[in-house]
């Protein structure tokens, strides 16, 4: 199961940070997004994977760690917050520079 | 258990979502709560600041948790120090706004008291993760400010900054979730110990967690290959946000100091001071970097935030020599620049005001309405930030130069200081030159400065002339909270035997 994670969280990261690289503003939302994605993933798994064990002592032998899930769900909402605030961002850059490059021109050819 | 710890935080909370209840109230009344509110930050932080120069720390657990349960918010003399000047900085920056600044776009008065709740939590958590949660609630409101006001210029420059930040917050999690990982807590002052006590074979980790760290707060700092955001957003800003914003950078330095005296300090094991070979560098090629900046700018507000970043390259450089004596001196440096900074930025808005269509550009343009007032200012905030005598700039320089020992360190930092200084000093005398002695012939268009923002520039301003006065008393804080960073013991007894 590690051994998926891993790589999952590898390819998903490797994606983001490609798509943040285009300069585009929707791909940079979309790779920023995937980054945040992985992100959220490392620190779920950083109270280790194991699987039939609730977050509650006395409930079975082992139990799980609660505290990186209530700091995922915190991730979680704030990079929510993030991505609809950039999204707005950029439709008001797309309105305003009349280009979706983020440095609000197009590159020299 | 001391009430008064958590009142910078809750106080401009309140007061924020107070505001946007009251959105369609008169403008008067808004300004009169905000501006009563930041003011009331001073007293509090005095307040804090003689509590904490009492030498002990004190916690504040939410909750009532006993650390490292729970979370808390520890003060100690530098984080009082940094609550005093945020209050100063920004009583005066909202002073500024409510002259007219603040009506350029809705809700102004909210979001700058939303991000004073977010930067009086960063300096006073003592909790990791609280430390990314409140970096967020600032960043947040940031992103909003620097945008207030609209203009395409802003949209650009806004782009940048809130895609490179929000990157550095990904960058964040990822460091704050290794440190759990490896050893089960985030209280910062548990964290000491166990990294400590932490198995060797862990240590390449714990180091790869503490170097995403610092890439983070050299961001939030603006340190050499990251300060590129800084100043076109900075620039594009509105002058009271830009004012507040010099406080920003401040904060990724205290964000250094605090993790890497503390985590990564002299108790840390084999990764003791890790990062202190890397900073002396880095503090290095910024303060270059910020005074080329500088000598090219064409724009006054340019040039203002490149002086920012060489005044991060200097604290750096305090902050690399990791000594009481440098620390001491990087600290009264920082108290000095940020209140420098501040006024400057309002001033040049000031200037910009009376130049027509020029604005802050360093072209010939219609002559000043106010030349000798706005030059007097100009000139004593010029000579302050570029580190001449008899303004506080000097004598932050002189401590952190006396600092260095005599050796490899000396001839490195001496040279690019004082380099760094005489740059600083044609790059203003250029700037200065230009706008006050060279205009055009045009008919100058511009009214005389409002006497509200007169007196918020020289509020800030006179810091300089305020800390050299009463140089000595400061000083001996400063040694005093260089002293208590570096004395980890009292640190680790938080989490021993519940209050130290």
């Amino acid at each position: 199961m590690e051994i998926v994670f891993a790589v999952t969280l590898g390819v998903m990261m490797t994606s983001g940070v490609y798509l943040l690289l285009r300069a585009r503003i929707f791909p940079v939302v979309m790779g920023l997004t995937l980054i945040s994605y992985a992100v959220n993933l490392f620190i779920f798994a950083m109270g280790r994977l194991s699987t039939g064990v609730p977050a509650i002592i006395g409930a079975s032998a082992e139990y799980g760690d609660p505290l990186p899930q209530a700091l995922v769900l915190t991730a979680i909402v704030i990079g929510f917050a993030m991505t609809a605030f950039v999204v707005v961002l950029a439709l008001r850059g797309l309105g305003e520079l009349r280009t979706d490059h983020v440095d609000g021109r197009e590159p020299r050819k | 258990m001391n009430h008064a710890l958590i009142m910078p935080i809750l106080l401009p909370l309140l007061v924020g979502c107070s505001l946007l209840l009251l959105h369609r109230q008169s403008a008067s009344l808004k300004r009169l709560l905000s501006v009563a509110a930041t003011w009331l930050l001073v007293p509090l932080a005095l307040g804090l600041l003689w509590q904490a120069d009492a030498g002990q720390l004190s916690v504040y657990r939410l909750g009532g948790w006993q650390p490292p349960f729970g979370i808390m918010l520890l003060l100690d003399r530098l984080s009082a120090l940094m609550l005093l000047v945020t209050a100063i900085l920004a009583g005066f920056s909202v002073l500024y706004a409510v002259r007219g600044d603040d009506e350029r776009g809705p809700n102004f008065h909210a979001l700058f008291q939303f991000q004073l709740a977010g930067i009086n939590g960063a300096f006073l958590t003592g909790d990791l993760f609280n430390l990314f949660v409140f970096f967020e609630i600032l960043l947040i409101s940031s992103y909003a400010l620097l945008l207030h006001g609209q203009g395409a210029k802003r949209v650009q420059s806004g782009i940048h900054y809130v895609v490179l930040n929000l990157l550095g917050s990904s960058l964040f999690l990822i460091g704050v979730s290794m440190l759990y990982g490896l050893t089960g807590t985030l209280n910062m002052a548990d964290l000491a110990g166990r990294v400590g006590a932490a198995d060797p074979a862990d240590a390449p980790l714990l180091a790869a967690a503490g170097y995403l760290l610092l890439v983070v707060f050299a961001l939030k700092g603006a340190i050499l290959p990251l300060y590129f955001w800084l100043p076109r957003a900075y620039a594009a800003a509105t002058a009271p946000v830009a004012a507040l914003f010099a406080i920003m950078t401040k904060l990724g330095l205290y964000a250094i100091v605090r993790v890497f005296t503390l985590i990564f300090g002299s108790e840390a094991g084999v990764l003791s001071n890790m990062v202190l070979d890397w900073l002396w560098p880095l503090s290095m090629l910024t303060l270059v970097g910020g005074v080329l900046g500088a000598l090219a700018a064409r724009n006054l507000q340019i040039l203002l935030s490149y002086l920012v970043v060489v005044s991060v390259g200097t604290l750096l450089a305090g902050i690399a020599l990791g000594t009481e004596v440098g620390l001491s001196a990087a600290l009264y440096y920082l108290v000095h620049s940020t209140l420098v900074s501040g006024g400057l930025f309002l001033l040049a808005d000031l200037i910009a005001r009376q130049r027509g269509d020029m604005a802050a550009e360093l072209l010939s343009a219609p002559a000043l309405k106010q030349p000798l007032l706005l030059g007097a200012l100009f000139f004593a905030g010029a000579i302050s930030i570029a580190g001449l005598p008899p303004f506080s700039g000097f004598i932050g320089k002189v401590m952190l130069l006396q600092a260095v020992a005599p050796g490899v360190d000396a001839l490195l930092l001496w040279p690019v200081v004082l380099v760094g200084g005489l740059g600083m000093v044609i790059a203003l005398s250029r700037a200065g030159s230009m706008v006050f002695w060279r205009p055009s012939e045009a008919v100058s268009v511009g009214r005389p400065a409002d006497r509200v923002r007169v007196v918020a520039t020289f509020g800030l301003l006179f810091g300089s002339v305020l800390l050299v006065a009463v140089a000595q008393p400061i000083q001996a804080y400063m040694q005093a909270t260089a002293a208590q960073l570096f004395e980890l013991q009292p640190y680790l007894q938080i989490i021993r035997g519940g209050e130290a």
